[in-house]
């Protein structure tokens, strides 16, 4: 890549529930923030640099949090940078942190991204009144449900495939200690009897609102070579985004994601990405942005997704398992989603996941979108140096 | 003397309202866009270069970073490329649910708008159904979509889904 190597040497997550009422912003994301450098076994007065991500301020309602959160993420005097980059921050921010040791310009960065939603309320900061308008928005579900809607038509994707994805998500979670839903007894039933929100998409179809932090902490490659764990190392990182409206835009399958993904592929070397991947960790906050995501990642063909899907592949054990950890559809806080999913890939590849570990996982994928299916951030990890 | 031990439970989240009121300059483009609306016309504008017809006029094609504003009146009827049938009750609701928020390839337009179709059932919205703007009264009308109550269907046969295909 033409740039200095970065591995990542420690990785922390909250466990992740409706309400932490027990912290403060500033505990949550100090609690990620202290397993990541914890598992590194580093100390806060050994860290450079911090980069911290959220979604919108508005969820909150805390203007520009990263000041007041300085102190508890021991920042003070050092550089602290912000990423914004709607639901797609979390990845976004992991590779602004990346970026900055691969550029030479840290040896020790931490980075965080979080939500805490139980302060927030997303359904109201999502539907906006806009000026000039009617009131035509209902939250993220009122947004992506007519892009399912548009995929399941143009794939001839039978109906039921939203539900397997459903019920394969959340028992992936009950494999995984940090989750917000662990549903006992989960199954296609349970999922096709919920409510349906935004027609076509179900209650059990789409995310949690979640509490919850990730943080990790990379290091240049001389650094990492004291690390006490073995490290992951990142092997390609890439952002795309396109503006959110356009004629004759595809927004089932975006060009920015297709475009994103080519990039970290080729700077992976991978030719194959179902081949040469153990697993992919990918931002699916509605069950049938599973499928749609395989299209646009080049794991399948286009109008394909379904089919791998269907066919038991995407599940713990399957040859191409998709959200081992349990996804977005299992723990939402926002902001951190994204970064969850580029943790998850980085655990897998340091044979760190636990119940839920890919065996013998090499290189993954972490995936995430935000805003109107528009921005996209990507990295592949390994467990091998590049 | 001591005040009584306090045996409510502590404070730990304090709902505020938040607010923020702000000025909007529409600009040149969506000037004209909001005026046409005011006289029940709506006009985009074409990119000299790609021929496409954006709703409103855009001062930068977002394919060809030109001026896409050449004045081009689109019918007020068109066709439903996608749907999304609203069952989740929220505070900006604008009707109680279910209702149908759709996006619309206005005939003559290159990008569909979002708007709402009423006067079928949820359950009855399909892609590719032809619907028609229902104006607000005239004393109503204003430089705002919201001259658009609604969406009607017009009753004509399903458009092909050739036609919508690439709007999606
Ligand atoms: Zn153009």
């Amino acid at each position: 890549m033409g740039a200095n190597r970065c591995a990542i040497v420690g990785i922390g997550q909250t466990h992740h529930k409706a309400k932490r009422q027990d912290v403060s912003i500033a505990g949550l994301v100090r609690e990620a923030a202290a397993r990541a450098l914890a598992d590194a076994e580093l100390t806060w007065k050994d860290i450079d640099a911090v980069v911290i991500g959220k979604a919108p301020d508005m969820f909150e309602g805390v203007m520009m949090p990263e000041l007041y959160l300085a102190d508890a993420l021991g920042a003070v005097g050092k550089p602290m940078l912000r990423v914004h980059t709607a639901g797609s921050v979390g990845g976004s921010t992991a590779i602004a942190a990346a970026h900055l040791v691969m550029g030479g310009v840290h040896q020790r960065v931490l980075t965080v991204a979080f939500e805490k939603q139980s302060e927030s309320d997303a359904m109201w900061a999502l539907s906006p009144k806009i000026p000039f308008q009617p009131q035509l928005t209902a939250g993220a579900g009122g947004y992506f449900a007519p892009l399912v809607r548009a995929y399941i038509r143009r794939s001839g994707a039978p109906d039921d495939v939203g539900l397997q994805v459903a019920v394969k998500d959340r028992l992936h979670a009950l494999k995984n200690p940090y989750a917000h839903l662990r549903i006992k007894g989960i199954d296609r039933a349970m999922v096709a009897d919920s409510p349906m929100l935004w027609d076509p998409i179900r209650y059990l179809e789409t995310c949690p609102s979640s509490d919850g932090a990730c943080a990790m902490v990379m290091t240049s490659e001389a650094i990492a070579a004291a690390a006490p764990r073995p490290p992951a190392w990142v092997h390609g990182l890439s952002t795309r985004s396109e503006p959110v409206v356009f004629a004759g835009r595809d927004q089932v399958n975006p060009q920015a994601g297709r475009d994103c993904a080519r990039d970290v592929y080729t700077q992976a070397g991978i030719s194959d990405p179902r081949r040469d991947l153990a697993c992919a960790e990918l931002y699916v906050p509605f069950s049938w942005f599973e499928p749609m995501w395989l299209e646009n990642l080049g794991f399948a063909a286009p109008g394909e997704g379904w089919k791998l899907t269907a066919s038991g592949a995407t599940a713990l054990g399957g040859a191409l398992p998709i959200n081992p950890s349990g996804g977005v559809l299992s723990s939402n806080p926002i902001g951190a989603s994204g970064m969850l999913r580029f943790a998850e890939a980085a655990m897998q590849v340091r044979d760190q996941a636990g119940e839920h570990q890919v065996d013998g996982a090499r290189r993954a994928l972490g995936h995430a979108y935000g805003g109107g299916s528009q921005f996209f951030a990507m990295w592949i990890v390994g467990r091998d140096r590049p | 003397m001591s005040a009584p031990p306090d045996e409510r439970p502590p404070v730990t989240v304090l709902q505020a309202p938040v607010r923020l009121d702000y000025t909007v300059t529409a600009g040149h483009h969506l000037s004209t866009y909001l005026r046409a609306l005011a006289d029940r016309k709506i006009v985009g504008g074409r990119c000299p270069e790609c021929h496409k017809v954006y709703l409103p006029a855009r001062g930068a094609c977002p394919t060809c970073g030109v001026p896409a504003d050449a004045p081009v009146e689109v019918a007020d009827q068109g066709t439903v490329t996608t749907f999304c049938v609203i069952r989740i009750p929220f505070d900006a609701a604008p009707f109680p649910p279910p209702y149908v928020a759709v996006a619309i390839l206005l005939d003559g337009a290159d990008m569909p708008i979002f708007h709402l179709v009423r006067g079928i059932e949820p359950d009855a919205a399909r892609m590719g159904m032809r619907v028609r703007a229902v104006w607000v009264p005239d004393d109503q009308l204003g430089p705002t979509l919201a001259s658009i109550r609604w969406f009607e269907a017009t009753g004509e046969p399903d458009a092909p889904f050739e036609a919508i295909a690439s709007h999606l």
